[in-house]
């Protein structure tokens, strides 16, 4: 059965500001909710053997929300899912500094581990973000990894 | 009028984030209105050529060519790296 879509239950946020996990846990957690898994996505030290001090990230504003939201929205399709956020930053972030988080809540855990893996796997290959590493010996683009193509291709239907 | 709008390295290499172009026949597909900003001259035909540049119409990934009429918003931009 495939569950009507409450859209205030799938809630889509890119902003500076750091976020609260717990507070954004809680607020996914309802009666009916046995399972909620959550990522939290943060920035590393180094990546490919360079020291990082900052990265950088950018996005397109008003293709990101609509392109997260239809991967939520393809995720509580394909499986039960209560309600889900994807918080994603933008701007200047120092290393060890929180990036995005995923939450999707659902009455057993089974669905909410593969649902959660689903829209990160898609984040990564589909949403306009791109990131950009500032380090020692200089700047530059970060270039997009055929490792996360094939973990998003794990998910098509045959 | 067609807004065309270009994101991380592909913004950089072009020294552009958006081109307000006013409308023309030339841009009425999405292969017409590229190979219109590469005969804009280096470093355009070399930056929009680059294997891997991903378009979009109407902030939707585009695969193939696409019909565009005045008003759309095009970009172009890398493959990309959030998360």
């Amino acid at each position: 059965m495939v569950r009507p879509l409450v859209r205030d239950r799938f809630a889509v946020s890119i902003q500076t500001e750091p976020f609260v996990t717990e507070a954004l846990q809680k607020a996914l957690h309802e009666r009916e909710a046995g399972a909620i898994v959550t990522f939290t996505g943060y920035v590393r030290a180094c990546n490919d053997g360079a020291a990082i001090t900052a990265l950088e990230l950018e996005h397109y504003p008003g293709m990101t929300e609509n392109s997260l939201r239809a991967i939520l929205d393809e995720a509580a399709q394909r499986w039960s899912v209560l309600a889900a956020t994807v918080v994603h930053r933008v701007g200047l972030l120092a290393v060890g500094e929180p990036v995005v988080w995923v939450g999707v809540s659902s009455a057993h855990r089974g669905d909410a581990f593969t649902a959660c893996e689903y829209v990160m796997d898609y984040l990564k290959t589909e949403a306009p973000f791109w990131k950009k590493e500032h380090g020692d010996t200089g700047s530059r683009w970060l270039e997009a990894r055929a490792s996360d193509s094939e973990r998003a291709r794990r998910w098509q239907l045959p | 009028m067609i807004r065309v709008r270009f994101f991380a390295r592909v913004r950089e290499q072009l020294d552009c984030e958006l081109l307000e172009l006013p409308w023309e026949p030339r841009y009425g597909t999405l292969d017409g209105l590229q190979a219109a900003l590469e005969q804009r001259g280096e470093p355009w035909g070399d930056v929009l050529r680059q294997p891997n540049l991903i378009r979009a119409v109407n902030q939707a990934v585009v695969s193939t060519n696409a019909i565009l009429q005045a008003g759309d918003e095009v970009a172009f931009y890398p493959p990309v790296t959030g998360g």
